[in-house]
């Protein structure tokens, strides 16, 4: 695992401290493929995509991130699915990838 | 890289109002997302929240609850029950929290085990078929503290 400085480095766009993108707007699905890496998942299957591109329209269209009750339930992808498609901890590893900010929510 | 530990949280729900239904399964689907292993032990009034006859119909009583700010006098009204329960359910599906029951097929599915309490379950006359099916076993207190060993426990 990169350190965040590296990976700033590596990527060219601002991090916050835990290294998520401080900009949305700077999200590349090249930069999704390099975080995914960074979070223990190797490849970023047709599935992984259908939750990053739900993310990324629910934002555009929100301006805050989806809740995983709402990727679970409008995304396609069931909740037991999410949980294996982004081990250990879907909500961090989602909003990370898909370029968003850490979340806050509760649900 | 070594292999971190994975940080367990053990939530024990004994009470079964909607209100104190919710702040373990919140607490529960939180720390799932997180990637923390959860094991919730449901026991007396918590029964409720996994018995399929009343997990639909939980309620929130004003009576005798401080954060009501109702006169007691008032909670005993005949109705107000049912009003104070359908107003939080519309608070809770407004911040996108589901109804409890499927808040409990949400946290089984992301991975939290719950277990029912023997002497409850005992107590109560309830049987495995009475318990929601996302129960994955009833056992007795020794057995939950002894799989729940260097856990972070809640008491609710």
């Amino acid at each position: 695992m990169s350190t965040v400085a590296e990976l700033k480095e590596k990527l060219n766009v601002e991090l916050d401290a835990e290294g998520f993108l401080v900009n949305p707007n700077d999200w590349t699905p090249e930069i999704a493929q390099i975080l995914a890496k960074e979070e223990g998942i190797e490849e970023l299957t047709d599935r992984h995509w259908q939750v990053i591109n739900f993310v990324r329209e629910y934002f555009k269209e929100h301006g805050e991130p989806p809740t995983l009750r709402a990727i679970t339930k409008r995304s396609g992808v069931p909740t037991k699915e999410l949980y294996q498609l982004f081990p250990k901890g879907p909500a961090k590893k989602v909003a990370r990838i898909a370029g968003l900010g850490k979340p806050k929510g509760c649900i | 890289m070594a292999e971190e530990k994975t940080r367990t949280l053990a939530i024990i729900c004994s009470k079964g109002s909607l209100d104190m239904a919710y702040p373990g399964l919140v607490l529960a689907n939180a720390a799932r997302m997180l990637g923390l292993e959860v094991k919730l032990f449901f026991t007396f009034w918590g029964m409720d929240i996994i018995t399929k006859s009343k997990v639909d119909h939980l309620k929130v009583t004003p009576v005798g609850n401080p954060a009501m700010h109702m006169p007691n006098l008032v909670g005993v009204i005949p109705g107000t029950t049912d009003l104070a329960t359908a107003m939080m359910k519309k608070s809770l599906e407004k911040i996108d929290m589901p109804p409890v029951a499927e808040f409990l097929e949400m946290i089984h599915d992301a991975g939290a085990e719950i277990y029912a309490c023997r002497m409850a379950a005992d107590m109560m006359n309830l049987d495995r078929e009475d318990l929601v099916d996302e129960v994955d076993d009833i056992v007795g207190a020794m057995e939950f503290l002894e799989m729940t060993e260097g856990a972070q426990m809640l008491f609710i």
